[in-house]
Formats: structure tokens, sequence, C-alpha cells
């Protein structure tokens, strides 16, 4: 039980001298509240399991400091860092029953029995592992093997954290769902800081009450899942979150208008004094553009596809060289293959250089 | 059979048929032609039916007193040099860095010994323990211990013994280091996180992996220490007296020496025996050992 | 070309792996088998493409019996889950690979290998080896070898089961451009219906080894004609609900009464089961309708895009989906509503006996393209 801070950590395999762009983790500087859930998201090579590493003391980092509750545990070995981690293939000691493998942390040390035996039995209650708790771990199915992975993370109540790192590989996806939300129900229970590393999107944003999206050994946005889709404050967030992502539109950008190819699509705020030579560009959502028959004072388009996904319909469209999702509305249909778009205006946001901006009110 | 496709290529392993056959077979059913029959030189041969068998099974007559004998003398040698290999491979594989340069040059030295060729390990051994000219035999008299391998028959057992070990613990050795790399990191990581002790470890994660390749280890070194022949035939040709005759220096004495092909060919067909029934109770303990794990296995 | 299975049953050690299957693939047409694990998907390619033979019934190619005919002398190619690449050959000697084994001369080589790199936007990679390339590249390297050799049937086995989610979101639509440029026949094996739908073409639901529906994808989406078709092409799972009608109202199961409105007006007195997706059951707070329940909160899942809400209600479990990110507290009572005219309704033998009401235009095959982007229309 700790607040973590990352202070100007930083991590490269080739040394503190390699230039920082080849940096396996950019310098983050961040703070985890005591009991927070957290996800760190991203794509493989990120650089997310490389902090979580970071964090558990397996790598020392080139740079910066790790302080759980102000102290510098920066040097300390995992043994002495007071974490639990969980990974991502079940790890079982296999001469071993359920009940010895969960107890297998506390007894290490030296916890009394009667503590033990209290706490084995609270976590296997918890993780439904109950009737086997007198049984050989090494027989049991995948999923049960990870509950067991998961139960030796949870066992210890003294912990500063518990780190997942993505821990639902294994697990049958009509049974990843429970355990997810065992996962979340056992962190309100249980009043433990947890990390969770996942480059799967819905992990994330189910688990956690604040997701850490990385990109390129950098952390692009820490917010809520509802920051991340409604405001994503880079534009790789906005294509990796949500299905289909983001659309991203070169644009040029001027007070309260963007200009698409001569088409001006409406801003809700507005914005002055872009920096000149930067990259700008318009991000709305697919969610947020709606597919209608052409009009004057609409952006036209031509429609590619409509993917009808039984729940909602989206139009492949293409503006110029750009491509983008829209929502195709009960009854809409496209004869001469184009179609007028409408914009949300509160919707659309403005990138500069892949980074958001905020415009005045 | 299901599948559309047809079966012709079976006649493509007709040639390794043949091959076996005249390999392994046909010789076979030679010795097994002369292990009935009696013979006193000049291609006459007299038939014996399961006489040589009999003998060779009741220790009061001399091919039995002699094969019971060796065969006792043999499983003694097969078991204390396990006994030694094992557990000492075991901590040679744990003591092997995993990582680095280092990991190369430490096979390399493991390697060497198994790299000699078997008669050469006798020569090289018959030289160094010599009380005369071999550094240890002469090393060991003068700081006053009587060793001498020729003479006393404790000397030439442990001599034997000693140079067993040193040809072959690499090899459990080498076997152990594979088990203990297949095991993955996570592990390694999942029980220091989990507090536990390097004794913790070793009984928790490492023993319990390394039990297949442990199991083949055990195999092959039962296997092959008890068929050795040329490594003590080398050194102390089976003396002093018979102390150190094993059953294939017994069975060479009896075929080349004596050239009794009869009892030679019998022993050589229980000899076989005893060693395909060994093989079938290991593979089948192996193999169910085996079973047991693969549900879990499969899942993970 | 036509490929037809007649009543084809498969057995394997007395385990019937697919029982009396019939169907009809014709060139040029994208067929989806949509199916969980072990429904027969992949024992119905291996049947098609030669692999193994019918136990009965007969594997017909332009009406000529062909059962049994030896796998090499058919034109098919097939794409696994697994990427199946050589991996020491560069990705254009990977594509050229079958055109090589045919005996094509160089010029027509290159030209069909540019062709199908184009197609999968391979150009960049071409002189890579596939171990330098990520899953995705791999998959689509697989999948050239496949076009590229210009076979009359193509066998997809769940192609992008083993892809990371973005990845698989690409390549799902860039598929139908993919197959459009094709004349072949494709068969395309999925446990997922979302991707069904937005493969389109025609859908074989398979249930353990029976292909229980077959038509075009809008169409058994939009009227399964049994429960198990509706279950089977339904993620989240289809939500039930029992209902008794008598006398103009309906009781349904766990004591909520309410006028037989919408499709139960038409409904004969009696007992039915009702089936609902996600998506057509509303949440919310205080809601006065006849048709709302009361459930508790599981979990909510949050893809991004949408929210899963995951209810019990009365012993059952189901799923509400929202659009955009929400979250409710666990255990949280929350209003469900059933619109009486968005239902799915089925008799005491499972057959559909209502559904919501949909104008299917004779020329709907796709759903997907732009030509026939227009033939849905929700009356």
């Amino acid at each position: 039980m700790a607040r973590i801070d990352l202070v100007d950590l930083a991590h490269s395999y080739g040394g503190n001298d390699a230039p920082q762009d080849s940096f396996a983790l950019k310098p983050v500087t961040m703070t985890w509240r005591q009991g927070g859930a957290y996800a760190l998201l991203g794509p493989s090579g990120c650089g997310k399991t490389t902090l979580l590493n970071v964090i558990s003391g397996i790598i020392t980092p080139s740079r910066g400091k790790i302080l759980f509750d102000g102290e510098d545990i920066t040097p300390l070995s995992t043994q002495k860092r007071n974490i639990a981690q969980v990974f991502q293939f079940p790890v079982i000691y296999d001469t071993m029953t359920v009940g010895q493998n969960l107890a297998f942390p506390l007894k290490n040390r030296g916890v009394p029995k009667v503590e033990i035996d209290k706490r084995v039995a609270e976590i296997g209650r918890l993780l439904d592992l109950e009737p086997y708790l007198n049984r050989k771990a090494t027989r049991l199915t995948a999923d049960a093997k990870q509950k067991i992975s998961l139960g030796r993370g949870l066992v210890r109540s003294d912990v500063a954290a518990v780190l997942f790192d993505e821990p639902l590989t294994v697990i049958d996806p009509e049974l990843k769902w429970q355990l997810r939300s065992k996962l979340k129900a056992l962190h309100r229970e249980l009043d433990l800081t947890m990390i969770y590393v996942t480059h799967d999107q819905t992990e994330a944003l189910t688990f956690a009450d604040t997701v850490v999206v990385m990109h390129d050994g950098r952390v692009v946005q820490s917010g809520t899942p509802a920051e991340l889709f409604d405001k994503p404050a880079h534009t790789f967030v906005g294509y990796f979150i949500g299905s289909p992502g983001m659309n991203i539109l070169p644009a040029e950008v001027r007070g309260r208008e963007a200009r698409i190819g001569g088409h001006v699509i409406a801003l809700n705020r507005s914005y002055d004094k872009l920096p000149d030579g930067a990259k700008i560009e318009i991000g709305v959502r697919p969610e947020f553009v709606e597919a209608v028959a052409p009009a004057p004072g609409l952006l036209s388009a031509k429609i590619e596809r409509v993917d009808d996904l039984g729940r909602i319909r989206f139009a492949r469209a293409r503006l110029g060289d750009a491509k983008l999702a829209a929502r195709a509305p009960a009854g809409f249909t496209s004869p001469d293959g184009t179609a007028g778009l409408k914009f949300d205006p509160s919707h659309v946001h403005v990138y500069v250089d892949s980074l958001l901006v905020e415009g005045a009110a | 059979m299901d599948k559309t496709v047809n079966q012709k290529a079976w006649f493509l392993v007709l040639p390794v048929f043949l091959v076996v056959a005249f390999s392994a077979v046909l010789p076979l059913m030679t010795v097994v032609n002369y292990s009935m029959q009696d013979t006193f030189g000049n291609n006459q041969f007299f038939w014996n039916g399961v006489g040589w068998f009999k003998e060779l099974l009741d220790p009061s007559t001399d091919l039995g007193g002699r094969f019971l004998a060796s065969l006792g003398r043999n499983l003694f040698f097969s078991l204390v040099i396990l006994a030694i290999e094992v557990p000492l491979g075991i901590v040679v594989a744990l003591s092997m860095p995993r990582q680095g340069w280092t990991v190369a040059a430490c096979l390399v030295i493991l390697a060497l010994p198994l790299l000699i060729p078997w008669n050469v390990v006798g020569t090289i051994w018959q030289i160094f323990g010599r009380p005369d000219i071999g550094l240890l035999g002469y090393v060991l008299n003068a700081i006053g211990i009587d060793y001498n391998y020729v003479s006393n028959e404790i000397d030439a057992w442990v001599t034997v013994i000693v140079m067993d070990v040193w040809h072959w613990t690499s090899l459990v050795a080498l076997l152990c280091y594979a088990g203990l790399k297949s095991i993955p990191e996570a592990y390694y990581q999942a029980a220091q996180i989990d507090g536990a002790s390097r004794w913790a470890v070793f009984k928790a994660i490492q023993l319990p992996k390394m039990n297949r390749v442990l199991l083949i280890a055990v195999l092959l070194r039962f296997m092959d220490s008890f068929m050795i022949y040329t490594e003590p035939f080398v050194v102390t040709g089976g003396g002093p007296g018979n102390s150190t005759t094993f059953v294939s220096i017994e069975l060479v004495k009896i075929a080349l020496g004596q050239f009794d092909l009869g009892k030679a060919a019998a022993l050589s067909l229980v000899y076989n025996l005893i060693i395909l029934i060994v093989c079938w109770i290991f593979y089948t303990v192996m193999t169910n050992a085996g079973a047991e794990r693969k549900p879990q296995e499969g899942a993970a | 070309m036509t490929v037809t299975l007649d009543h084809v049953t498969r057995t394997v050690d007395g385990i019937p792996h697919i029982r009396d299957v019939s169907l009809t693939l014709e060139s040029g047409t994208l067929n989806v088998l949509l199916g969980p694990t072990l429904s027969g998907k992949t024992s119905i390619m291996r049947l098609l493409a030669g692999l193994d033979k019918p136990t009965s019934g007969k594997l017909l190619v332009n009406g000529k019996d062909v059962t049994g005919v030896d796998v090499r002398q058919r034109s098919v190619a097939m794409v696994y889950q697994q990427f199946i690449n050589y991996p020491s050959l560069s990705v254009y000697e990977n594509i050229a690979s079958p055109l090589r084994v045919q005996g094509k001369p160089r010029a027509e080589i290159e030209a069909r290998v540019a062709e199908a790199a184009r197609l999968l936007r391979l150009e960049p990679f071409l002189k890579r080896t596939p171990l330098q390339l990520s899953g995705g590249q791999q998959q689509r390297t697989a999948m050239a070898r496949a076009l590229v050799k210009g076979a009359d049937l193509v066998l997809l086995d769940e192609p992008l089961a083993n892809l990371d989610y973005k990845l698989r979101e690409e390549l799902r639509t860039e598929l139908p451009r993919i197959f459009e440029a094709s004349g072949a026949i494709f068969v395309y094996a999925t446990t997922e219906p979302t991707e069904a739908l937005l493969l389109g073409g025609n859908t074989v639901c398979m249930w353990e080894g029976k292909a229980l529906q077959i038509g075009e994808t809008p169409k058994v989406y939009r009227r399964p004609q049994t429960l198990r078709v509706a279950q089977v092409f339904s993620d989240p799972p289809l939500n039930l609900v029992g209902i008794e009608k008598k006398n103009g109202s309906v009781q349904y199961a766990g004591g909520i009464a309410a006028p037989a409105s919408g499709l139960y007006s038409s409904l004969a007195d009696g007992a039915y089961r009702v089936g609902f997706r996600a998506h057509q059951l509303a949440l919310a707070n205080g809601e006065t309708d006849r048709h709302a329940f009361h459930a508790t909160v599981t979990v909510t899942e949050i893809t991004g895009s949408e929210s899963f809400v995951h209810l019990t209600r009365d012993g059952s479990n189901w799923v509400a989906v929202l659009h955009g990110v929400h979250e409710f507290e666990l255990g949280q009572t929350l209003d469900a509503v059933l619109d009486p005219n968005d239902v799915f309704v089925f008799d005491a033998a499972d057959r559909l006996v209502a559904a919501p009401a949909i104008a299917f235009s004779s020329e709907v095959r796709s759903g997907s393209r732009e030509e026939n982007a227009s033939t849905i229309k929700v009356s």
C-alpha cells in the first residue's frame, strides 16, 4: 500500500549515453495514488513492459528515481521492494498443492501459520479456488493455474503494489471477462495499488480507473477511459482507443474554421497563432461524423463501402487522399457513391504535431 | 483410411527393411543358433539345447558363478557412479553461468572429456595412476598413501569409478543445464518476488523442472555403465584377480579368450535381454511421468 | 465454377464431425463459415480442400463427382490461423513459390507477385524475410501466396485470429476489397459474428457439425430461423427471457406483465422465448415503460467506442451495449427496457416466429459494397 512517484524516470538498453530517441522508456514523471487501479496500455514495443520491470526492480533504470511513499527505492532489489507481480504465463510450483502455492510468498517471509491459513482461505474464496486448495497444482487447466498466479500476487496484504503483466493472455475468451470483473471486484475488496500492463484496450479500460497510454517509449496520455475517448491528447490515442479509431485529417486551421481541400468544417473553439510549418490535423471520432445525403454546405465525400456491424453502420469514405469512417444512420443510402459529411463541432479536435491543442472559448 | 492420399510411399521404406534385416536380424539369429550348441573348434558343433542358459543362471557351475559375480559387480558399479554423477552433475549445472561469454567457455570445458575416445580415456588414467611414472599414483604414494591399482582391489575400484566420474559427469551436467535453461525467466522472477530462498528455488522450481532430463540422464548413464568395457579393460584388464571384471569383459574372455562360442552366445543373449528389460522399465516410467504432465502442458 | 457438398457426413473414431451438410459455392462469392470452436468449420474446409474424404455423401465440382480425388490435382489454396511462410525465403520468394512450382515464366511471376503485393500492401517488404515482419505483415504474406496461386477455391481458416485487434480491424476492412478483385470461391471460417457481418457475402451458420442456416449474411443475421442460429450469430451472447401470452397481455418470466403490443400482438396464446441482442436492450433509470426490468450490474466492459454492461436479472445474464464510455457501479440496479417491436420471438420448438420488420431487397448480397449498401432499409 503505497503512493508511487516516478521522477524523471528513463531507461535505455544501450546505456545512458545512447541518443534519447533510442530510449526504450523516455523520461517520465508521474504519481500514482495509493489504492488506485492503473493500466499501462500500448502496442508491443511501446515500453510498457520496460516500465513495469523498472517498477518491479527487474531492470535498474538508467536515469531517474522511483519513490514508494516518498522513499527512494530505486537501488533496492526485487525482493526488498515489497511488491507482487503476476506474469503473462502461469507460474506454478509443480510439487505443491494449490494452497501451498498460495501460501508460498507468506511462508518465505515467516508469517505465522494462523495468519497464513486465514489469508490463503480468503484468497481461495475470492478466486473460487476453494475446491482445489488441497489438490496438486500441476493437473489444473491453464485458467485455474493463472488464477493461482493471481492469488499468489494478491495474498500479501502489505505489498506496495501488485503488478500484472498481460495476465489474461492464456485465458479462454469466454472466461476473460469473468476474470476481468473478478479482478475489478478484488481491487475494491483488497485496497491494493494495482498496475496492469496490456495491449488490449478492452482489458485496460475495463479494469483501470486511470489508463496510461504509451507509444514509442513515451507516455502520451494518462486519464480515465472517458477522457481517452472524448479528448485524446495525442493522435495515437485517438487511433488506438476505439474501434474504428479516430479519423485524423490534415487540415488548415484558422480561428473557428478548419479547411480541408477548400471545404470548411466549423470548430467549437477558436485556434489562433498555430505555429507555422507544424503538422496541423483535425481529429474526430467516427461516432461524431454522420454520413447523409449530399447537400450544399456539407463536406462532400466519396463513399467506398458501408460496413454493417448489425448494431451500427459505418460508411468508409474518401476525402481527396484521406480516408475516414463516418456513422451511417438508419436509412442512409448512397446510390451515386457520394455523401455529405456532418461533423459535430464539439467533438472535432485540433492537433499540432500530433499533440492536442486546446482552443480559446 | 479416410485420407485421399495413396500408400505407395511405403515402398520407399523397403531398402531400410532390407538393411536392418542384414545388419541386425541375421547376426542376431546366428547368435541364437550358437547359444544352443557347443563347439570344440574345427567348425564342429554339437546340439546343447538350453543347457548353457541353465548353467548361466546356476551359481554352482563355473559359467553361472562367473556370470552372476560379474553381473553383481556391474550393478554395484552402476549404482555407485549414478550416486556420484547425478548429484555432482546437478551441482555443476547449477553453478554454471546462465548468460554471457562464460557460458560458451564452460560448455567447451564440460564437453572436452566427452570428446575423448574411450580407449584413450583408459590409457590416460592407466598412466596417470601408475605409482612409478603416473602423476596421480606417484603423488599419492609420495604423501604416504599406499596406492596401487594393479595389486589392490579397492584401489582398482576407486580408479575405475573416479575415471568414469571424470569422463561422464559432464554429460549429466549438460543435460541438467539444458533442463535448467528451459525454465522461463518468469519463474525466477516470480520466486524472487515471492521472497523464496536459494534452497526454496531449487526445491520448488529447478528440481521439478529438471525431472525429465534427470530421468534421461539416469537412463543413459545406467545403460552406458552397465555395458562398460573399454575403459576398465584398458586400465585394469579386469583385475586384480577378477575384482573389476564386468559382464562385457567376462563375455570377451569367454568368447575370444576361451573361444567358447556357445557359452558366449548364451551369455550375450541374457545380457541383451537384461538391458532390454531395464530399458523398457525406464521407458515406461518416463512415458508415464510424461503422460501425467500432459494435460496441463497442453493447456499452458 | 461451382463446388457442391451433397449430403456430406464425416465421422472420425465414431465421433461425428460433420452431420449431413449440403451446400453449393459459386465462383466469385465469399462464403463465411460462422460457428464456435469445434462446430465443424475446419472439417468442412478440409473436405473442400480434399485433405479428408467424407464418410458418406459426395463432393462435386461443376457437377462432377471428385470425392477422393487427390488434393494435388485440385486448384485449392489455404491460409491458416498460424502464419505459415518459408522462413528462409524473402517475402517476394514466398509469394512467388506456388508459381515457381507451377513452372510459370519469369515475366508472369513478376507481374503476378507485384499484383498480389500491391493488393495486400506488401510492396515495401518484398526483400525482407518473414521473421523481420510483424504478425499482420506475415499473415498478409501468407494470404498473398494463396491469392497469387490463382486457385479456384481459396480457404481461409480464421486467418485473423492471432493478430492484434488494431491489425485485425485494418485487415478486416481490406479483405472484402481483396476478395472482390479475385474471381475465386472464397471460404472464410470465423468464430466472430462481427467479422462475418463485415465480410458480407453468404454465411453458413455452423453448430455441432451441422449447417444450421445458409444465406446472405445480413439476412441470416436479421432472420435467424432458429434460436441456435441467433445465438451463434450474436456477440455478446444473445439475451433471453421467457414469456407467456394470454388474453392480450404478456407475462415475462420473473414476474412482469405488459400489454401484448408490437410483435407480441400477432402471437397466438402460449409460451415463447424472447431473444434480443445487446443493442436491443436499452438502459435507463426510473423508466416507467411496461417492458422494463430491474437488473443488477455485474461488470461494465469498455472497449473504447462502446461499453458493454453485463447484468443479472432473475437468474439470467444479460448484456446491453452503450455507445461511448459509460461506467456503472458493480451491484447498481438499472432499468433494462425492451422494445416490443425490436425482439426475436421463438416458439416452444425454438423456431423464429416474429422478428423486427426489415425490408429485404432481392439484390442484397454483401451489404457492404457501395452499390448494395442502399438495399438494406429499415422500415
